[in-house]
């Protein structure tokens, strides 16, 4: 009997199903190794089995997101497997897409290891690297015996629990996930040896390839400012006294949202800053140098502009990570949108 | 400007009846210290404490770290402008270093980023200090004390703690003796005619208001860039006032043993002419960062630099310095090469920098910060773990009742210092 059981998801092509006009069909199981299973689990050895493989049709999958990963992880979940597989999907765009949803499902989900394999331009790569191992494979389901040996080898890993090293070491692409190493070299002197190099116009290899940044294009003017409802929000850490939500002083990995209902002033009693970034003396005396709720409310009275929001939402915003603000951006964002808030005063500090 | 550096080695502190160096080991005279420091009317009380290699023993809020030095010849008093005179300059004659040893400053925090020291465990691989041995020096500021003061207070009294220990030197015979030459200008592009001239730009912390560095004596934020010869450096020219993230910031310790002048310095007349600093800050403001990013590129284009490697202290709001000071060097034609650490978020997925430029295509990394590690209960504590929670890299709730805790490694003193001074860094996975 084997030791590991593995559970492999295809699409209809891959399945043997069916071309494009099978790509409507419902998910269905069949207790065996398929099409490129079949090279997997002969490369994996008798230790390990295809106890089941999942067919899904492609368009079926896309048009039926949830319901289709709701009823597969059902289905993954009687086999008890100790890895799931799907794909690969090479450059198959729809393919790549439904094996990272799933891959992440039943990762998620049951709290089982995951795999996928596709060519890196394929769309499903960008979407789901970050959070499923991907192996590199090629464009073509020719590439198969190229790339078979790693997805073979991150299989058993992943059955034994063994650590998994990193991108080029096991062939897998990049997830863009910063991890601590001790490096043989102190940082200046790789640093130099880098400039050395760049110097000469000899090739290098920097240790951080430059992000490209979500770059938000600045909302319209707003053009009736007597009757605009405008709200404040800030990443200077201005809380209530106590800090009720445990907001953190850095890496903040929540916002809080505190009533400014009936006052028209930040009272040093009431509210005070938890930020790490910077001297917080002053805006402790005075909050309102952060939250300008004296100035705001003047000119609120003098109609100066409709109406204020009657809270401010407010995080710590030094060494906070990007995910988490394009959360919080979100999140706030929504609430703005359902409240028919007009406009933002977003400070910074 | 020619610099011997004297090194004595220095393998253990013990208190004594008087302060002096005998057979490798610092002796010291506890009530002078403690008197020295309590010159200063703001502080209340002052405590010392050894702390050495591989004792269970945890360091926090820690200040600033502080090796001894004294100025043997060649005019110019240590820490100039701040605890010596300010003229004549430094950099020039013999200077003997304490080497091995370090005065650490502690007491309650000025602000949520003084970090942690310990002794031994899993967060010692991630600490210079670690491996020195350590003269704490706990102070008490009086109740009500404005930070800003206090903070002067701290910093100075670490300061004058280390000049003092540093003249117990002065007639000591090193251990080894380096060398440090840099010519004039002309001189020095002359001497190694074939190889590319390298410059060093040195970004000093300047953000302001419990953010600053020290320049002979010139708060960093109020001068413009400009030319220094590196061995000023090494007669603690420079200081550090700040209170940065503690795994990022560049205590005097660092400014004395500057890794990228080390380095520049071990190449030299090898594979590079190494032409000196560039100094200049890290402004908020954003004339200030235009201007003297400005500065920056011509100066470097009037040493006619082949290269130069930027390193920044602090993140996020200098990242903004960082790029601003590469996109405009290389523009000039210098090769750049930057240093700096990583804040990706604890997953590790997001952004690791707050800024970016197409020009930054060469960067070494000193590691990520954000990553947690469980720190064990010490035997002793020097200091006080009352503020854990709220220095930065903890969060509510992660202090343990046994005195053990997770946090980022960002609480741990220079874990990532963004100078390269470790071997920490980080990869892509």
């Amino acid at each position: 009997m084997a030791k590991y059981k593995i559970v492999h998801y295809l699409n209809q092509f891959f399945g043997g199903i069916g071309g494009e006009d099978k790509a409507g069909c419902l998910p269905e199981v069949r207790e065996e190794a398929i099409g490129p299973g079949i090279a997997i689990a002969q490369a994996l050895g008798e230790d390990y089995e295809i106890a089941a493989t999942v067919i899904c049709g492609d368009n079926y999958f896309g048009e039926n997101l949830d319901e289709a990963a709701d009823t597969i992880v059902e289905m993954v979940k009687n086999y008890r497997p100790n890895v799931f597989v799907a794909g690969p999907a090479f450059n198959a765009g729809r393919y790549g897409v439904a094996c990272g949803t799933i891959c992440k499902a039943v990762e998620e989900r049951l709290g089982i290891p995951v795999l996928t394999g596709m060519y890196e331009e394929n769309p499903g790569a960008d979407m789901f690297k970050k959070d499923v191992i991907t192996v590199r494979t090629g464009n073509s389901a020719a590439s198969l015996r190229k790339s078979l040996p790693n997805i073979v080898n991150l299989i058993r890993k992943m059955a034994a629990g063994e650590e998994i090293l990193g991108p080029y070491e096991e062939g897998y692409l990049e997830r863009g996930i910063r991890v601590n190493y001790f490096a043989q070299k102190r940082g200046a002197a790789r640093g130099m040896d880098m400039l050395i190099k760049k110097m000469k116009g000899e090739p290098f290899e920097t240790d951080l390839p430059m992000p490209k940044f979500d770059r938000v294009p600045p909302a319209e003017a707003i053009t009736d400012m007597k009757h605009a409802k405008i709200a404040v929000v800030t990443s200077g850490g201005i809380v209530p006294q106590g800090n009720p939500d445990h907001i953190e002083s850095s890496n903040a990995t929540k916002y809080g949202v505190y009533s400014i209902e009936g006052m028209d002033s930040m009272s040093p009693e009431k509210f005070t800053t938890i930020h790490g970034g910077y001297d917080r003396q002053f805006v402790m005396k005075d909050p309102n140098l952060v939250v300008p709720l004296d100035v705001l409310r003047e000119m609120e009275k003098e109609g100066e502009f409709g109406e204020l929001v009657n809270y401010f939402c407010t995080t710590t915003g030094t060494g906070t990570a990007t995910s988490s603000a394009a959360k919080f951006g979100d999140s706030i964002g929504k609430k703005f949108v359902d409240e028919h808030v007009d406009g933002v005063i977003l400070v910074s500090t | 400007m020619r610099l011997e550096l004297g090194k004595i080695e220095i393998r253990d502190i013990q208190f004594a009846d008087r302060t002096y160096i005998g057979d490798h080991i610092l002796y010291v005279n506890r009530e002078e210290i403690e008197k020295l420091v309590l010159e200063d009317d703001k502080l209340l009380s002052c405590r010392l404490d050894i702390a050495r290699p591989n004792e269970a023993v945890r360091i926090t809020p820690v200040k600033d770290v502080i090796e001894p030095r004294v100025k043997v010849s060649g005019g110019g008093e240590i820490f100039p402008g701040v605890i010596g005179k300010v003229s004549p300059p430094v950099g020039e004659g013999r200077t003997h270093a304490l080497d091995g040893c370090c005065v650490v400053t502690v007491g309650r925090i000025v602000g949520f980023q003084e970090g942690i020291i310990d002794m031994s465990g899993p967060a010692a691989d991630y600490c210079p200090f670690s491996k020195t041995v350590n003269l704490c020096v706990v102070i008490e500021p009086k109740e009500g004390l404005e930070t800003h003061v206090y903070e002067r207070s701290g910093r100075l009294a670490g300061l004058k703690v280390a000049a003092f220990l540093g003249e117990a030197g002065r007639h000591v015979k090193p251990d080894t003796v380096e060398v440090y030459e840099t010519k004039p200008v002309f001189k020095q592009a002359a001497e190694f005619p074939d190889l590319p001239k390298v410059g060093y730009v040195h970004m000093l912390q300047s953000q302001g208001l419990l953010h600053d560095t020290y320049y002979y004596g010139v708060d960093a934020k109020q001068f413009v860039p400009t030319f220094m010869y590196p061995t000023e450096i090494m007669d603690g020219a420079i200081v550090s006032g700040n209170c940065v993230a503690p795994c990022d910031k560049v205590t005097t310790y660092h400014h004395l043993h500057n890794p990228v002048i080390d380095e520049c310095y071990k190449r030299h007349g090898k594979e590079i002419n190494f032409m000196g600093v560039i100094l200049t800050n890290e402004n908020v403001f954003l004339a200030d960062k235009e201007r003297h990013s400005d500065m920056v590129a011509k100066l470097a284009e009037w040493m006619e630099l082949d290269g130069v490697l930027i390193t920044e202290e602090g993140y996020g709001n200098p990242d903004t310095d960082l790029m601003m000071n590469c996109r405009k060097v290389e523009r000039k034609g210098t090769k750049v090469v930057l240093i700096t650490d990583e804040f990706p978020g604890k997953d590790g997925k997001s952004q690791s920098l707050a800024d970016t430029c197409e020009e930054a295509t060469a960067l070494a990394s000193c590691g990520q910060g954000n990553m947690t590690l469980h720190f064990p209960a010490m035997e002793k504590i020097i200091g006080m773990q009352d503020y854990i929670e709220s220095q930065i890299g903890g969060w509510a709730g992660c202090m343990n009742e046994d005195g053990s805790f997770e946090a980022e490694i960002q609480i741990i003193i220079a874990s990532t210092i963004a100078n390269g001074f470790n071997t920490l860094a980080a990869k892509g996975y």
